[in-house]
């Protein structure tokens, strides 16, 4: 048996079986470690769960679990994303997230200071986006059981009143508008993924984007007839899910469509579709054309939107095809990915 | 996307559409097969159909190293795999190659068997010192273009005198499928192919030259233009088919000169030769046997070959009796002719070699070019 410890040795130390038995080891663990990086009133309090007051409007919620490999990563951290996902998916409803939970799946050997960067970073992400990290888990697994960390983080917000984003409102004529450039989070972890290196260093776009979402909603209102972010399965995956809610189809332009030349180059070299490509700090919005113009200033003066553009727009179509003009001149189908994404081999 | 990049230039493609508009007699259909999957992918991938007049057709050949791999060879890889003693180096888009019965080496990786996705042979390499008390086999496959590198790899070993490694071979050669498109025993079977000339594959030239596809041209009377990946590569050259077939010409043309030589690269074909020989015959997806179309290591490197080292069995499973992958591959069918395109057979669930890759002539039409069925439906 090794000797209990009495402090967490963040630097030196690491997960073990009896962090996650209950324990005094667990609750040093808890409080030496997450409550410091997420530190808030409702935690502090030391409950199982915390009890928050509900504003006024309707409530949204959401939960997502994050399995990421890399757990690192240029531009972020499983933590950092996993708040920005969860926030993300409550702002895509127009919503002002509130509160999360966080739930962790800890592999026994998982170091603690890297468990202390991550968690860090989660409390740092939150206190961005306004959110507090108000109740959570921990769980130890033997090695082998767990790929490192898992964490599964919740969230609840409140949409205003009047606002109801929904992939039935689209119509034919609207606007389909994109925050920023395509791509990035997904050739970012590929990049560490294969040990590929790249000349420029591709960073993720893991961000959250409910400040984003705030601006467009002021300035384009019901306007905006859906919101989504294009992260797994890429802007390709997204807006042929819309296709089929909506029963539209799209019309797109490729060369509207924004991508870092790193971006395209390595997707190039790697057999990918930048379409195909998952975004963790982008999204869609899909808005009646005579509002289109407002959001799309909004957007481009947040600094989350510089890049954004009005990419194409929705059309009649029975097949509820996304197709796309290509720059080259021609004209092509954007479908959804078949299986995993694969790099080719020639 | 925005490139500067002087390959896709949309200015000089719409020049070249008209070029090629012009210079075409409406009276006659042209119909080029273009045999590497690259080419299919960037025909698609651009909506080059779009750019073309309607009696210039394209048809995709079998050139995909996945697509023309048969369910029996993949079958023999997941039996390799699941021995214990094993790990199974594969490149990624090998993993949903379907074997028999819809088996798969994804299937086989989540039952268990220790099957590991690199991205290069340098990557196998390094498991084998990794894993000094596993047996490491690279699955290798590819065209002329991707049988150096397993020769280099080969070599490696050998200079770190690995002894836990070995390749499975499945590399196979261009020119002999060509020529069995044009000439097998099925086209009794499937109707006559009506090709008037090739695009030849680029990445495969740099390394065996031009010089192979002249026999082509000759003895078959079909012009070939060896062409780049890029857009405006293409187009370029099938206005240089184009030309030849209005000129009764039929000649080799390189249309890649930035890259290809006629004798192609010495160095590599030497490297290539010292290791390899070739198979009598292999089996392609979709074209059946084809007599020396294949390659193997030589007797003297039978300690690196792990169909020697693990006796493994030649296992051959028939492609489904409807898949029309033959017909398709000739040109003689298109992948909307099949009956089970886009109903029991998608990329999801391929049943044929067509299907298998996205490169493959009927998984291109399915994610790029679906929508022009419907559009010609309407129209007519
Ligand atoms: S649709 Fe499928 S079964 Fe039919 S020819 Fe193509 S690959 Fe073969």
């Amino acid at each position: 048996m090794k000797a209990y410890q009495r402090k967490l040795d963040i630097r030196n130390g690491c997960v073990d079986l009896s962090h996650g038995s209950g324990g005094r080891a667990m609750a040093q663990l808890i409080s030496g470690l997450f409550h410091e990086a997420f530190g808030n009133e409702w935690l502090a309090r030391g409950n199982d769960q915390s009890a928050f007051d509900v504003g006024a409007g309707r409530m949204v919620m959401t939960t997502d679990g994050y399995v990421v490999s890399p757990l690192f990563f240029p531009g972020g951290n499983i933590g950092s994303l996993a708040v920005h996902g969860t926030v993300n998916d409550i702002a895509m409803a127009g919503a002002k997230p509130l509160y999360l939970s966080a739930s962790f799946i800890i592999e026994e050997g998982f170091r603690f200071a890297d468990l202390k960067t991550i968690a860090d970073s989660m409390g740092e992400a939150a206190r961005t986006a306004g959110v507090h990290i108000i109740t959570g888990d921990t769980k130890v697994v033997e090695r082998g059981k767990a790929d490192g960390l898992f964490i599964s983080t919740s969230a609840v917000g409140i949409v205003p009143d009047g606002l109801d984003l929904s992939a039935e409102n689209a119509r034919v004529g609207d606007r389909v508008l994109i925050s920023g450039t395509l791509g990035d989070h997904g050739v970012a972890i590929m990049s560490k993924r294969q040990n590929l290196a790249f000349e420029t260093e591709i960073v993720s776009d893991s961000a959250a984007l409910n400040d984003l979402v705030a601006r467009m909603v002021e300035a384009g209102g019901a306007g905006i007839r859906l919101m989504r972010d294009p992260t797994r399965g890429g802007l390709a995956a997204t807006l042929n899910e819309i296709a089929q809610q909506s029963r539209l189809g799209f019309h797109l332009v490729e060369e509207e469509i924004p991508v870092k030349p790193g971006v395209a180059a390595a997707c190039e070299l790697l057999g990918l579709d930048p379409l195909h490509v998952a975004n963790e700090g982008k999204l869609v919005a899909i808005v009646a054309p005579e509002t289109a113009g407002a959001v799309l200033v909004a957007m481009r003066e947040h600094p989350l939107g510089r890049d954004a553009a009005d990419i194409g727009e929705a059309v009649a179509d029975d097949h509820h095809f996304v197709q796309m003009a290509t720059s080259f001149g021609g004209g092509r189908i954007v479908d959804w990915l078949s299986g995993e994404q694969l790099p080719r081999i020639c | 996307m925005k490139y500067a990049d002087e390959f896709r230039d949309k200015e000089i493609a719409l020049g070249l559409a008209k070029t090629i508009r012009a210079e075409t007699d409406p009276g006659r259909p042209y119909r080029f097969m273009e045999f590497c999957g690259g080419h299919t992918h960037a025909i698609s991938r651009y909506g080059l159909e779009d750019m073309l007049p309607d009696n210039v057709r394209m048809i995709h050949g079998p050139g995909c190293p996945v697509c023309v791999l048969p369910a029996g060879r993949i079958d023999m890889a997941i039996r390799l795999a699941e021995r214990s003693e094993i790990i199974l180096c594969v490149y990624g888009d090998l993993m949903r190659v379907p074997g028999s019965q819809g088996a798969s080496l994804l299937k086989a990786k989540a039952r268990g068997a220790d099957i590991r996705m690199v991205y290069s042979t340098i990557d196998a390499i390094r498991i084998a010192e990794d894993n000094p008390e596993r047996e490491i086999v690279f699955f290798a496959i590819g065209f002329e273009t991707t049988t150096p590198p397993t020769a280099v790899m080969i070599r490696l070993a050998e200079k770190k005198q690995l002894s836990n490694f070995s390749v499975f071979c499945n590399h196979v050669l261009t020119p002999p499928a060509m020529q069995n498109i044009l000439e097998s025993p099925d086209i009794r079977n499937i109707g006559r192919v009506e090709i008037d000339g090739f695009v030849g594959p680029a990445h495969v030239s740099t390394i065996i030259g031009t010089a192979p596809y002249e026999f082509f041209a000759e003895e078959f009377g079909k012009p070939v233009v060896i062409s780049g990946f890029e857009p405006l590569d293409m187009m370029q050259a099938i206005l240089m088919l184009v030309r030849q077939v209005n000129e009764n010409r039929h000649e080799v043309e390189n249309q890649y000169s930035r890259a290809v030589t006629r004798d192609g690269n010495l160095r590599a074909k030497e490297e290539v030769s010292d290791i390899f020989e070739l198979r009598d015959q292999f089996e392609w997806r979709g074209l059946g046997p084809v007599p020396y179309s294949g390659l193997k290591l030589k007797r003297a490197y039978a300690r690196y070959d792990a169909e020697v080292r693990f006796g493994m069995n030649e296992l051959c499973v028939d492609d489904n009796p409807a898949c029309e992958c033959g017909a398709i591959l000739r040109g003689v069918k298109k992948p909307v002719d099949c009956k089970l395109f886009g109903t029991v057979c998608t990329p999801e669930t391929p049943m044929g070699s067509c299907m298998v890759s996205s490169e493959g002539a009927c998984a291109a039409h399915w994610t790029y070019g679906r929508f022009r069925d419907h559009q010609q439906r309407r129209a007519s």
